[in-house]
């Protein structure tokens, strides 16, 4: 599993997360994604090979092992992290649309210098109308996914304590026979520590729901002929217009400037202290 | 899986050496001998010397279920399990202080935006460069935000390291284990495999952990030394104000 590449692509969204956001993207990769790796793996590594059960009925063995773990925990927490992270991608896809439309406006008020294209790419956005549903949405669909992932897991394995044998009767075991789980304790310190860190970043997913809302709150309590309720769109027209309104009024001054011939130090000092 | 770990590793790493470039030089040293002497051993002890723990644990009866169950008994935390969740936990409050200096960023970088409209763009452009690139000095909230990751880091590793102590009691390695647990029909032999290259392994982790704890502790009594340096020098001006004294004159007499 590609870890490394992963975490190159979601640490690109963390650019136009809130504080918030960017702590929930260094708890998943840190207590998540590097303990599942570093320690998880090595745990569940062996739980086939030891799982060991009290017969020599060749196929036994593998029949209790898959009634009793329908799927690994390992799996259940890799596919977890996977769907939980990807929502933040929505984002990053308006971003980037956005962006292309900025293009298009700069490029259709004649600027488009390779300087102007940098600063787009480079140009970190607000959070508001659209983009401030797009992030509203990713949040809501993390949460859902680390719930419902929480309910399978409880479905599954109704415990989170893993035990240290199971009584199986499966065909073909020819009786009921004893099963052990490998390293059971292990198992149950990880799970509890895994649910944990689950339950975590389910509150700060809601603490930044809540911070959102109490920041769109505030917003909309400013003066109403607040120039950001407009759409985001007509923001941008509206700047551009008055840019080049700017950039006209700068070329004419710089032009009557220009006619003036060299004037004397004494003089031009003058002038830089005045500025 | 030896190829995924040590890809994981390197990530927490830049993550730290970004956030280290506002750490005193005793954090610097902290955080080399925590990578060199702690994580790259670990990277290779894990594989090498834990990987056939289970495996290789032979206990004299051929009942089955009688070896997992006897692991399982003395072996509730792999020694390798509780080095990595400590160094991820010590690592971690480093990137608090990482995120206290992004917010103090971000703060100043607004109040310079607003105060700077009139520099041209090019001028604005270096002002930013120079906050991004510039060191802040540890003073003020910044130094309570250090003061409590150092707390944090020496609780950590402390708790970690009595953790080991207190269930594998001690750190020595036995080479045989008697164990009775159901379904084993009596006391069984239980032989480990490569108890003294474990014994060894964990005495040198355990001596790097105590090292890196006294650099943390040392780095606190810097820091502390420095604030009482600082109330030192306000109370020395406070009085040369109060008593018309030239402030030269006092810094004489008091030292």
């Amino acid at each position: 599993m590609n870890w490394g590449s992963f975490y190159a692509v979601i640490s690109g969204v963390n650019r136009h997360s809130t504080g918030i956001g960017r702590v929930w993207l260094s708890v998943i990769f840190i207590f998540r994604i590097l303990v599942l790796v570093v320690a998880a793996e090595s745990v569940w590594g062996d739980e086939k090979s030891g799982f060991t059960c009290n017969t020599q009925q060749p196929g036994c063995n593998s029949v209790c092992y898959d009634q009793f773990f329908p799927i690994s925990h390992i799996r259940l927490w890799a596919l977890q992290l996977i769907l939980v992270s990807t929502p933040a991608l929505l984002v990053a896809m308006h971003v980037a649309h956005r962006r292309h439309i900025d293009k298009k406006i700069l490029k259709r008020a004649g600027r488009s210098s390779p300087k102007e294209l940098e600063n787009i790419k480079n140009q970190k956005f607000q959070i508001t109308g659209a983009l401030w549903w797009t992030y509203m949405i990713s949040i809501i669909f993390r949460i859902i996914f680390e719930v419902a992932f929480l309910y399978i897991f409880y479905l599954i394995y109704p415990d989170f304590k893993m035990v240290r044998l199971v009584k199986c009767d499966s065909f073909p075991c020819p009786n009921t026979v004893d099963c052990f789980v490998s390293r059971p304790t292990e198992k149950t310190i990880f799970t509890v520590f895994m649910l944990a860190v689950s339950a975590v970043c389910v509150l700060l997913n809601l603490a930044e729901v809540v911070y959102l809302i109490g920041r769109a709150c505030k917003r909309s309590f400013r003066s109403p002929e607040d120039e950001s309720k407009l759409p985001w769109i007509s923001q941008r027209l509206s700047t551009y217009k008055q840019n080049e309104i700017n950039q006209l009024i700068a070329d004419h001054s710089l032009k009557s400037k220009f006619t003036v011939t060299k004037k004397s130090p004494a003089e031009r000092g003058e002038r830089c202290s005045a500025f | 899986m030896p190829l995924t770990s040590s890809m994981s590793w390197p990530a927490l790493y830049t993550q730290l050496v970004g956030a280290n470039r506002h750490a005193t030089s005793l954090g610097k040293i902290w955080l080399s001998v925590l990578f060199i002497f702690r994580v790259m051993v670990l990277v290779v002890a894990a594989e090498s010397v834990w990987g056939d723990e289970q495996s290789d644990f032979t206990c004299n009866t051929l009942q089955p279920g009688c070896e997992n169950v006897c692991y399982d008994q003395f072996f509730p935390v792999s020694h390798i399990r509780l080095w990595c969740l400590q160094l991820v936990f010590v690592s971690t409050p480093t990137l608090l202080v990482a995120m206290y200096v992004a917010y103090r960023n971000h703060r100043d970088k607004r109040k310079l935006l607003q105060v700077a409209g009139f520099l041209s763009a090019k001028g604005q452009d270096e002002e930013l460069e120079t906050l991004k690139k510039r060191r802040l000095p540890i003073a003020g909230a910044l130094w309570w935000t250090y003061a409590c990751s150092l707390v944090f880091r020496l609780l950590f590793e402390a708790g970690f390291m009595y953790a080991l102590y207190v269930v594998y009691d001690g750190f020595q390695m036995p080479r045989l284990v008697q164990c009775d647990q159901w379904p084993c029909p009596n006391l069984v032999d239980c032989f480990i495999s490569r108890p003294t290259e474990k014994t060894i392994f964990t005495v040198f982790m355990a001596t790097t952990s105590s090292i890196c704890m006294v650099l943390n502790v040392a780095e606190l009594v810097y820091l502390v030394i420095k604030l009482i340096d600082a109330i030192l020098f306000w109370i020395i001006l406070f009085l040369s104000f109060k008593l018309c004294i030239p402030y030269k004159l006092i810094k004489t007499l008091s030292f």
